[in-house]
This record gives structure tokens, sequence and C-alpha cells, in this order.
């Protein structure tokens, strides 16, 4: 079945190579786990760009996601609408950016964009909040969380402000010991 | 705002196929730049064919480019407008570089004749950055959909004004280079994880710290570097001592020492005096008497005598150079637990996840280990934060180091008294002792070990130091205590060894006498000088003592008991009282599990000491029982074992889970000390005691070193003599000062380092402070936090019909913005934010999605400090 002239046109796929991590078979993989998630729903002719968008509930089941804390976070960061719904190109986008070969930078963004739950751009104190508690699945005291979170924004909050922008965040994350390796 | 309505109506008009909108949607709103919205006017004024489809332009560009290259001729009167025109290209690299395409040059619309020099250059740099555009396309952080439709908008332009040139090339050289980096990257990490997987334990020891913390996990640590140089102790002892002596001594049953007594043979046997090392055990290569003393043996000439002292010596100096070297080396690693960077808890909480686990059950264990970091640094900080009654707390840590000396010094004396009395024991006649009176050493010595521990930590409460000061204080009043258990045993084992000298004096002058009887009485029976040995078997021959077996068994046995003491706690203590915890509780009147008894803690202190004070016995022992290193090698693995399955089956965490210090240079400190303390009596019986005269390897010799006197003695002359100069005080005295010398030359470098450490740091506080005030007025980061903004979701695309107009102007309004005025990033982001559209934020404000910890964030102090009492 997957003879890629039928899935995708070469310039799809060169460009998806061009503005990805992947090579011409990672991609054409990427596009069977997809069609595999909602056999029903994607087409498995993508070379007219058709307009599909599956779900949340659906990719958060993939087993690459399915035991990261912040799985619903990462999926509605790369979905366009912010709900959580992404069309293929949101896909590749997503595993392009998790992937290995995506360059620290990179990265860093949309960790920040991860982490940030209320969508405003920067890390206020709700935000930690709820990574701590993801983090630990709840295991920690609402007294401990408190302390945790104000250390945390004392520590890299740079400006002042009590909450942490990407500045703040991208610095304080270039310096990680365990970030990226 | 005129510019969003401009476009919205732009897009009213042409309701055409949804992607050709959303193409132009983003052509649009991306590179609505000053300068590209006044070029199409322009070019409405100027062109003939203009079109609505911005492609049809750029089609149309190149061919009146190329047909203008060919006719170039600068023209001097627009040199005015030449520059002008260079600004444009400036500002349109910018726009392409970072946030869009854009569609054909200005300066191919601004002028149709003119081209100079700088256009062609320009162009060439366009086209430059546009491949560039393409290299990096991947890195940006852009939505699929904008880098696809960039990368198309980049390739035509880089394909009409370069052709196909060098593309095809340089693409499968950058997809080759990829490829490589990518081999590379895998490759390195197989290595990594083969060099994890070559580490043993390792996952069993992660595994307990991820449940008990670093703390607990730091014991195993020590108990794996204890099996490595175990190990290689073991290497030393078995090949360099026991091998060639199996191999190429003689066998057992030859000669007296490799023999069972006539008396003995009935029982050498049975399993109760085989495991008590008697019997055959007690004349095997376990122990020191059963070596031979010929000079060397076996074709190759080995010289064991030798060898057997000088491993003896070596085990000696490899550990001490082993132990210091670690030390040396976690003192460089630093850190006395606390860690002192800056961002312990952001770290933790932003890098601490692994992306790459997809396992539930590695899942559990990764949320156990975050969960316990976590606690551990939360220990550390709350540990900083308090801020008491400083005179009270003095006053009470004086007080509890007054009651625990008080408590030492007592047991000390009890100690004392006890051997005394045990002395005057010994001179009497054991019939008429009493069980208690024969025991009693024991008795008060294990009486102590199980009462002074516990009390220790009972009065350390006072004091209410950090749990990880508090272990060490706890570890050093132990080991003070154990340090009285030391000097027991040796002290009773001195006195042995001194009756068995004596004993092996008489048996050696007996035998002695009964020899020259017989050469007397056979030479003048046979009238002949020719006379044969004494034809006795081996067994039957009259032999000394052998004081030097007799203490190897001592050390044998007592790591032994002690292995089986540790091994039945564990067995009783832990899991006997976990089960009785676990499964009586359903028919029990109180919370078993809650209440009394409770689950079992892993004790730290005493399993280290444990560990540390069984080395001891080992490096003792070692010289008089060789056997014994292969014997603690196998303790030291089926403790691992032993211990990680209970600790993980058994014991609950601390009460506070605390973080150890990374360097376990106290544990090494102690080793070290411990070292020292078995050295001595080791060297003492080396140097003054003489060797038994019918066993082991040096028998028939005054003192242990003649092995060595003799060998230096059979060397050539001048070693001989080098050895001569090199003994003497004239020079020893010189090199013992040099050495003092040297160390307290390197005692002030290393302050002199510790200075300048202290220094930088500063330094890198102050410098850190200095960025925290630069980074308040600078904007370099400018672009992250427009691709940031583009990377918000757009409600536009959600399920719920949103009218489109709104956000699309936000959008637009947004992107102008940087690209006129290097703002500062906080105005950008307030005007993006609060500006146009009220809508917005009440849309996707967070509540749908903010919903699960409320309850943490109530506040409700009450049930919260109730948990977490519960848990303490």
């Amino acid at each position: 079945m997957g003879n890629k002239q039928t899935i995708f046109t070469d310039e799809q796929l060169d460009a998806y190579q061009d503005c990805t991590f992947f090579t011409r078979k990672e991609i054409l993989r990427l596009h069977s786990r997809y069609h595999e998630l909602a056999p029903h729903l994607v087409p498995m002719d993508y070379t007219n760009e058709p307009d599909c968008k599956l779900p949340l509930a659906l990719i958060v089941d993939m087993p690459e996601l399915k035991e990261n804390p912040f799985r619903n976070r990462i999926v509605e960061s790369f979905s366009e609408d912010g709900m959580g719904n992404l069309s293929f190109n949101e896909f590749v986008d997503m595993f392009s950016v998790l992937s290995e070969m995506a360059p620290r930078e990179l990265k860093a963004i949309y960790a920040f964009k991860i982490y940030d739950y209320n969508v405003d751009n920067y890390l206020c104190k709700e935000d930690l909040e709820k990574t701590l508690n993801k983090l630990t699945k709840e295991e920690l005291t609402p007294e401990e969380v408190e302390l945790v979170c104000e250390k945390a924004i004392e520590e890299a909050d740079l400006d002042g402000d009590n909450k942490l922008s990407y500045t703040d965040f991208e610095n304080m994350i270039s310096r990680a010991p365990d970030f990226l390796r | 705002q005129r510019k969003a309505k401009q476009v919205s109506e732009d897009e009213d008009d042409e309701d055409e196929a949804p992607r050709r909108r959303g193409r132009r949607k983003l052509t649009k709103t991306d590179d609505d730049d000053d300068d590209e919205d006044e070029t199409p006017q322009r070019r409405g004024r100027r062109k003939l064919t203009k079109t609505d489809d911005d492609d049809d332009d750029e089609d149309e560009t190149p061919q009146r480019r190329g047909r203008r290259k060919k006719t170039t001729k600068p023209q001097d009167s627009d040199e005015d407008d030449e520059r002008e025109k260079r600004k444009f290209t400036t500002g349109d690299i910018y726009v392409l570089f970072f946030s869009s395409f854009s569609s054909p040059p200005s300066p191919a619309d601004s002028d149709e004749e003119s081209l100079s020099e700088g256009e062609i250059a320009a162009l060439k740099e366009q086209v430059e950055e546009k491949k560039k555009l393409i290299a990096t396309l991947r890195n940006k952080p852009w939505r699929m959909k904008k880098r696809l439709l960039l990368l198309k908008e980049a390739q035509d332009f880089v394909e009409k004004f370069e052709g196909a040139l060098g593309k095809g090339k340089g693409r499968r050289l950058y997809a080759f280079k990829v490829m490589m980096t990518k081999k590379l990257i895998k490759f390195n990490r197989d290595f990594e994880n083969f060099k994890t997987a070559c580490i043993p334990w390792e996952r069993k020891i992660k595994e307990v710290e991820s449940h008990f913390g670093s703390s607990v996990a730091s014991y195993f640590l020590f108990l794996r570097w204890m099996y490595g140089l175990n190990l290689v102790l073991f290497g030393f002892m078995f090949g360099l001592v026991v091998l060639p002596e199996v191999l190429m001594g003689l066998p057992y049953g030859s000669i007296p020492r490799k023999t069972v007594p006539r008396d003995e043979q009935a029982t050498a046997m049975d399993f109760s005096v085989l495991f008590d090392f008697g019997g055959y055990c007690k004349y095997s290569v376990l122990f020191y008497g059963f070596y031979n003393n010929d000079r060397s043996i076996g074709v190759l000439q080995f010289k064991l005598p030798l060898s057997y002292l000088l491993t003896s010596v070596g085990i000696f100096g490899y550990s001490l150079l082993v132990v210091i070297r670690t030390m040396a080396r976690n003192a460089n690693e630093g850190g006395d637990g606390g860690d002192e960077g800056e961002f312990i808890f952001s770290w933790k909480m932003f890098t601490s996840w692994d992306y790459l686990i997809g396992n539930p059950e590695t899942a559990d264990n990764k949320y156990a280990s975050i969960t316990t970091s976590f606690k551990e640094s939360i220990v550390d900080e709350q540990e900083n934060q308090k801020d008491e009654n400083i005179h009270l707390r003095r006053f009470l840590r004086v007080f509890a180091n007054f009651l625990i000396l008080c408590s030492l010094g007592g047991s000390g004396y009890l100690i004392y008294f006890v051997v005394k009395r045990s002395q005057d024991f010994a001179k009497m006649d054991p019939k008429t002792l009493t069980w208690f009176e024969n025991n009693e050493v024991e008795f008060v010595m294990s009486l102590l070990g199980l009462v002074c521990p516990p009390l220790f930590e009972t009065i350390a409460e006072l004091e209410d130091y950090h749990p990880r000061i508090a272990l060490k204080w706890q570890l050093g009043r132990i080991f003070a205590l154990f340090l009285g258990n030391l000097y027991t045993f040796l002290f009773a084992l001195f006195d042995e060894v001194n009756g068995k000298l004596e004993a092996e004096k008489s048996i050696k002058n007996a035998t002695e006498w009964a020899l020259h009887q017989y050469y007397a009485n056979y030479s003048s029976f046979y009238n002949t000088t020719n006379v044969p040995p004494p034809n006795v078997a081996p067994a039957d021959v009259i032999r000394g003592p052998c004081w030097e077996t007799a203490v190897g068994r001592e050390f044998v046995k007592l790591t032994v008991s002690d292995v089986q003491v540790t091994f039945l706690t564990i067995l009783v203590g832990d899991f006997l009282r976990a089960f009785i915890v676990r499964f009586l509780n359903y028919c029990w009147c109180w919370d078993l599990e809650a209440g009394f008894p409770s689950y079992g803690e892993f004790d730290i202190s005493g399993n280290v000491l444990g560990l540390v004070f069984n080395q001891g016995m080992i490096w003792m022992g070692a010289f008089y029982a060789p056997g014994l290193v292969g014997l603690n090698v196998l303790r030291l693995l089926t403790s691992m074992y032993y211990q990680s399955w209970a600790v993980m089956a058994c014991n609950v965490p601390h009460e506070r889970v605390f973080k150890a210090s990374r360097s376990n240079n106290f544990y090494m400190g102690m080793l070290l000390l411990v070292l020292f303390l078995s050295l001595l009596p080791v060297v003492y019986s080396m140097m003054t005691l003489s060797p038994s005269f019918d066993c082991g390897p040096f028998s028939g010799q005054e003192k242990m070193y003649d092995v060595v006197i003799d060998t230096i003695q059979a060397m050539p002359a001048f070693i001989g003599n080098i050895f001569t100069y090199v003994s003497n005080p004239g020079l020893i005295m010189p090199a013992i000062l040099l050495m003092v010398l040297a160390i307290y030359y390197l005692n002030t470098v290393s302050k002199a380092y510790q200075q300048a450490n202290t220094d930088l740091k500063k330094k890198m506080q102050m410098a850190r402070d200095d960025e925290k005030n630069r980074r308040n007025n600078q904007d370099s980061t400018n672009q992250v936090m427009k691709d940031l903004e583009d990377l918000l979701p757009n409600k536009s695309l959600a399920p719920t019909p949103v009218a489109e107009e709104k956000p699309l102007g936000t959008l637009n309004f947004l992107i102008t913005k940087p690209g006129t005025a290097g703002k500062g990033v906080e105005v950008q982001k307030e005007e993006s934010l609060s500006a146009p559209n009220p809508r917005r934020p009440v849309t996707r404000a967070p509540g749908p999605r903010g919903g699960p910890p409320g309850n943490m964030r109530s506040p409700q102090p009450e049930p919260g400090r109730g948990r977490g009492q519960g848990r303490r």
C-alpha cells in the first residue's frame, strides 16, 4: 500500500524534509502513524492537502506521549487552535521539535509554551503549580508546592515581576545541565 | 488598525478556496511591512501588468530582471534614489530573514531602468538570505503551515534568480551531513548506554534512590565502591599468592603443615567443625599456615614468601592510594550536599522529566524520584529559612554533646573494666566460672552496640540539625563507640598470640630436643653419620600452635558471624516486622502501619559503619588468611542483592528524605581511619613478632621481613648498596622533612585555591546581578518574543466560530510593530495582549483547562498541615 507516490507528491516530501528534521522515510512513517490513529478520518492520499484534524484525545494516547505528564500541554501547544486538534502538518511539526535533532533553542521555545498553561506568554505561579503537581503526581503538600514555586520564581526571575518571561526562562534553561542531554 | 481593515476587506473580496485564502492571509499578515505596504501602490502606478495575484507578480519580475541584467548600465543621476533603495533592501532582508517571505524585492519595482552593482550585490545577498532561510527553516519556531509556505516562496525566489544552480548538490551534501550527525548522535547515545550498562547495579541503585532518596542510595554506592575495591584486592591476593601455591606448591598431605593432624582427622569433615573453619578448612589455602617456606617454587622459580609479604603490604598501599584518590576527586567535584546552583528548583521543575519515557513502570519510578528530589531540596530550603532562638539552640547542642560524651566515656570505662575482669578470669580455672563470667566481654559489647545508637539518636533530637549533618554526627559517635569494640578485640587477640608464642617456644624446644635425641641415638646405634630423616607420617608430626592461622581463623569467624548477624537482623527486624505489620493489620485493634511498630526505616549509619568495620577486619585478616578477601567479595555481592531487595520490600522512606552529600567523603574519611588503625597491628606483627617455626611462608626465619633482606642480598651487590644507603637514617630524616614541607606547601596552595574559588563565586554572583539589570532594558530577544506571540493558538481556527477580522487584526498589528521600530519587549507585549480585542482573553481564558489542582491552591491550612504531619 504505502507507495509514497500515492501519499505525497515529491515536492511535498521535499518540502517536509526542508521544514523538519525528518527524512523522507520518517515522514512517511509519521503519516502512517497519523493514519493509524484514526483510519476512517485520515485519508491515505495527501497530495491535495486535505483539511483534516485529529482531536487531542487520540493523539495523547500514542505510546510516545502516553506516560508524559505534560502530554495534553504538548499537543495543545502545537495545535493552532490551542485546543489540541492537530492537523498532519502540526503533527509532523510536533515530532520534529521533539526529535533529538532539534536544536536546544527551538526546544526551549516550545518548552516554554508547554509550561505556559494559561497561554499568556508568561510562566506565572499558577503555571508552575500546575507543572509541579503534574510532575509529582500531587504528592507534595500545598505548603511545599507553594515553597517550591516561590523559590523557582525567585531564582529565575530576573526582572522582578514575579513571573517568568521567556527571557528569564531561556536564561535559566540554557544553563541547566539536564536540558537536552 | 487601518491596515487591518484593509486586509480584512481584501479577505472578504476573494472568498475562494480555503487553502488559497489561508495562504494569502498569512502572506498579508506576515509581511505587511511599511514598505511592503507601499509597494503595491507604487507598483500599481508603474506597472503595466498589475494583477491581483502575487504569484503572477513574481513571475513577472524575474523576467524583467533578466532582461535588465543584460542591459545594465548604472546611472549617476539616480544616485540618491539608489541610497534610498539600499535602505529598502536592508529592510527587506530583515523582513526576509526574520519574519516572512517577501514578494519581489523593492529595487526591482522601484525603478525599471536602473540596476547598479549595488543592486546586484543586494540581490545576491537576498538570494543568499533565502538560501540560508531554506537551510535553517527547520530551526525556526514557526507553525508548519507558515514554514511550508515560506519554503515554497523562498525556493521559488531562489530558483527564479539563481536558476537551479547548485541546488541539488548542496542539498545532497546537507542531507549527508544531517545523516552523519544523526548517526553520530545515535552512536554517542548507544555508547553512553553501553557505558551505563557496564556499571553494575546502576539500575538497582537508581530504583532505591528514586524511592528512598540519595541518602540511602549513598550507602549502596559505597557498598558498590567497596565491592570494586575488594575485587581488586582479591585479584592481587588470588593471583599472586593463592594461585601460585595451588598450582606450583606441594599438594595437600605432603608435609605436616599441609596435613590435618592425626587426632583431628576423625572430626575434620564434620560440618560443625568446617563451619568453625577447623578441620580441612584450617589446613587449606585459606590460611597462612598452609603456605610453604620454599624460597622459590615451580618452574618459574616464583618466590612465594616474598610475594606473600609484598602482596600483603601492597594491599594496604593500594587501598590507601585508592581511598585518598577517591577522597580527593570527590572533594574536587565539591558540594557538601547543598548544591550551590542558582536554579535548583527551576531546573528540577523544568528539566527533570525525561521525555523519552514510554514505559508506565519507568514513569512511576520517575515520578517517585522527582518527588523525592523535590522533598530533599525542600528540606534543605527549610533548613536555610529556619530562624529560631539561637541561644537556646546552642545551649541544647552543647548539652547534647555533653550527654553523649558522658555516655561514650561511661561505655569506654565499662569496656575497660570488663576486659580487666576477663583477664583476671582467664587466670582462674575455666571450670569454676559461670557462663556469664566466660562471655562477659561479648555480652557487654553487644549490649552497648544495641543500646547506644538509639540513645545517641534520641539525644541528637535535641540538637535539631539538618538530617544530613545529624547523620554525620551520629556516624562519628557510633564510630567512637565501635572503636572500643575494636580495641577489646585486638587486646584479646594479642593476649592470645602472646600465649601461643609461649607455647610455641616450648614445643619448638621439645621438637628440637627430640630430633637431637633421634639423631644422637641413630648415629650411636648404627654407628654412622649418614642419618636418614625420621620416618614419621606428616599427620603425626608434633607441631606448634601456629598463631598466624589462629589469628586468621579468628578474623574469618568474626566476618562470617557478622554476615550472619546482619542477614538475620534484616530477616527478622525488617522482613518479619513488615510481614506482621502488613498482614496482622487486618485483625488488630490499632493501626499497625501508622501506629506503633510501623515499617522499619533503613538504618544508614548502622549499615555504613558495619561496612567500614568489616572492611577493617578484612584488611587486618588478609595477611593471616588470604582466603578472607575472596570470602568478603562473596559477602558484599550477596549483601548488595539481599539488602537492595530488603530495602525495597520491607522498608519505608525516612520521615525527612534528605540529600546525601554528593561526595561520600565522610564515609571515606572513616574508612581511611579504619584503614590506618588496621594497618598498625599488622605492621607491628610483621616487624616485631617472630613467625611460627613450622608453618607459613616465613617459617624458620627470625622476623618476617627477613625475606626481603635475603632477596636484596641475593641481588647484585650495587643494588644492595643502594638499599643500604636508602635505609640510612641520615637519608630518611631529610626525606621525611621534605615530605612534611611538601605537605605544608600543598596545603597552602589548596587554601589559596579555595580563596580564589570563593572570590570567583562572588564575581559570578555580581555578574548575575549585572545581567539582571541589563536584561531589563534590552530587547535582543525581540524576535523570539514575536515568534512566541505568533505561536499563540489562533482562535479563528478553533471549532467555535469566532469573527475572523479581529484576531487577524491583532496578528497583523503585532507583527507590524517590531518591524517598524525595535521597541522594547514590554511595550510590544502590552499592546498585543491588551489592545485590540477585548473578546480574546475571554475566549481563551484558562477556565476550562485550569481545573485539576484547585484544591491545591485553595487556602486550607488545616487539612494540608494535617497531611504534612501525617507524612512526617
